[in-house]
């Protein structure tokens, strides 16, 4: 089996999600006696790269992909699949990746597995993925070639095997390609910077709290606790608090040592943002929802009733 | 200019989702069908071009009898006609087939913009308008939160979400195929006159015979299943003084968080 992870990069350095899928990469070459690439557009880090447990790497040299624009990404690996006829394609779940593969997977005919969580050794291979919000699950074999990639926080790069590998550094004629996309420069929108990667307490606020009046009860319990505020996609959206506080897939990332949601229903893009908390405590009065899942304390109640009396209790 | 937005049609959030013995499908009976919300935001930015630009509507489902709804409802919010194609005999767990099927449906129609939601509620591969752009040649971008006609109508300026709390404008030669990031506006709701005019408004229909598919199953669902949970959860519930003693208990002494 022949398999190429492709690690995405951004000014000089790997994307997080895509050494996850690294990893994910070579359990399959291992479990499958397979050679493995890594698949990158950055000499720097194909550089760091040659570190890991991996056949090669191979760096294509072509300055039309220094920055990202998914018309010259898909020729990239559209003439490199055609090359090299690899059994499986890697990649992380990225916003990025979102972008361009689904268009690769038209392009080449082959079928996409996007937002794996994790995969299964069986007589064949198996890849899991969450589906209905992550009410379920779905259990998929490959029947032919084919394209897979790993949601975020499903693999960890602290278990990247490391060995040692050669760069094959390639050039692909790019010239030809008319472009009908021109990405402009990146930008960010708040001024407000919260950083919430450090923060040792997180009480995360979620659609359920109900109004923007009512985000002040629950910064009265952040301040008892010393905690730091987060919130989810819709409270953010609304406009309660900036983007900045965001956690989940378009936000940060946490593992705080506890993360309070708080009338967070746990959509599987906030979930992605911390389930790796030490300790998670749900407040939701909704038996069902997804968060308390993967919640150590699931608080059933109303929370205009018991924040209060927590408060006091602290 | 003539703007399509895909709709689908899936099991609302408060829906039980019951497995059948096949472990492949749902027990469809206890299941409250509604549109996508994603996409119900792909409709609302179709609308808004539309009173801005001078374009028709045409809103797109590929589903069972019963997705006729989302037609109806696209339509009583101000979509001007619809196109129905119905999944009898095809292959809806491949995206691939999927974008197949819907793009012969929209080929000869030449729109300008194609439209859908971020991913559905329910598989959620985030798949199908991207796989309709290269079915159909278009440009096209994801995650969109912001659109803007340009050029005397010949290109989009839209404005994406990335990674980290990054955005960036790009600008996409026309036709081009969007898709929309939640949250970019606030869908309508259906006046009275627009649920009125929906019996007035032209539907066409497709199924598999009408269409020229060459499908791809490149892969096998071999179950469905419900999700090992992976923690023990203690549950924590009662009036809430004893919620709130017992919370505090676990905060101070369990957690250590709080003396």
């Amino acid at each position: 089996m022949k398999i190429l992870c492709f690690i995405q990069t951004l000014e000089e350095k790997a994307n997080n999600n895509s050494l996850e899928s690294l990893c994910a990469a070579q359990s399959i070459a291992k479990n499958n006696s397979g050679e493995l690439h890594a698949v990158v557009f950055d000499k720097n880090v194909a550089e760091q790269l040659k570190a890991y447990e991996l056949n090669s790497v191979i760096y294509i040299n072509n300055s039309e992909l220094d920055s990202y624009n998914p018309e010259y990404y898909l020729k990239s690996l559209e003439l490199l699949n055609n090359e090299l006829n690899p059994d499986l394609l890697i990649f992380g779940h990225s916003y990025e990746t979102r972008d361009w593969v689904p268009r690769l997977s038209a392009r080449l005919d082959k079928a996409f597995v996007s937002d794996c969580v994790s995969v299964q050794f069986n007589s064949d291979l198996h890849f899991i993925r969450p589906i209905y919000q992550a009410k379920l699950n779905e259990k998929i074999k490959l029947n032919n070639q084919g394209i897979v990639s790993f949601q975020a926080g499903s693999y960890s790069t602290e278990n990247i095997a490391s060995g040692s590998c050669n760069i094959d550094e390639k050039s692909l004629d790019l010239s030809n390609i008319e472009l009908k996309i021109n990405p402009g420069e990146r930008f960010k929108e708040s001024a407000e910077g919260v950083d919430l990667s450090n923060a040792e307490v997180i009480v995360s606020i979620g659609r359920g709290v109900g109004k923007i009046e009512n985000i002040d009860l629950v910064k009265s319990l952040a301040e008892k606790l010393n905690a730091q505020i987060g919130a989810s996609r819709p409270v953010v959206d609304a406009g309660w608090l900036d983007h900045s506080y965001q956690i989940g897939s378009s936000g940060q990332t946490v593992s705080p040592k506890l993360y309070l949601a708080v009338g967070i229903s746990g959509a599987i893009q906030h979930l992605v943002g911390m389930k790796g908390s030490k300790n998670i405590i749900a407040i939701n009065k909704d038996p069902n929802a997804p968060i308390f899942e993967i919640s150590d304390y699931a608080i059933l109640g109303d929370i205009f009733e018991i924040l209060p009396k927590l408060i006091e209790q602290l | 200019m003539n703007i399509c937005v895909l709709i689908k049609q899936v099991a609302s959030e408060d829906s039980p989702l019951l497995l059948n013995d096949d472990k492949l499908t749902l027990k469809t009976d206890s299941i409250n069908f509604v549109s996508n919300e994603p996409d119900t935001y792909a409709l609302e930015e179709a609308l808004q071009l539309k009173e801005k630009n001078d374009a028709t509507v045409t809103v797109c489902t590929l589903g069972p009898e019963s997705a006729r709804q989302v037609l109806k409802d696209a339509l009583a919010k101000g979509a001007d006609n619809g196109i129905f194609i119905s999944d009898e005999g095809i292959d809806t767990s491949s995206p691939l087939t999927i974008a197949k099927t819907i793009s012969s449906a929209l080929k000869d129609n030449n729109y300008d913009i194609i439209l859908s939601g971020l991913q559905s509620n329910d598989i959620g591969f985030s798949q199908v308008g991207l796989l309709v752009a290269e079915y159909l040649k278009t440009s096209h971008a994801s995650l969109v939160m912001g659109t803007e006609i340009i050029n005397d109508g010949s290109d989009i300026k839209v404005k994406l979400e990335l990674e980290n709390g990054w955005f960036q404008w790009s600008e996409l030669k026309l036709p081009a195929s969007l898709t929309i990031q939640s949250g970019i506006n606030s869908p309508r709701y259906a006046t009275l006159k627009g649920i009125m005019s929906v019996k007035n408004k032209e539907v066409k229909e497709f199924n598999k015979n009408d269409l020229s598919i060459s499908e791809n199953n490149g892969y096998s669902v071999i179950e469905k299943f419900t999700p090992v949970k992976s923690k023990e959860t203690t549950i924590i519930q009662g009036s809430a003084d004893e919620i709130s003693e017992q919370l505090a208990d676990v905060l101070k002494n369990k957690i250590r968080v709080v003396s």
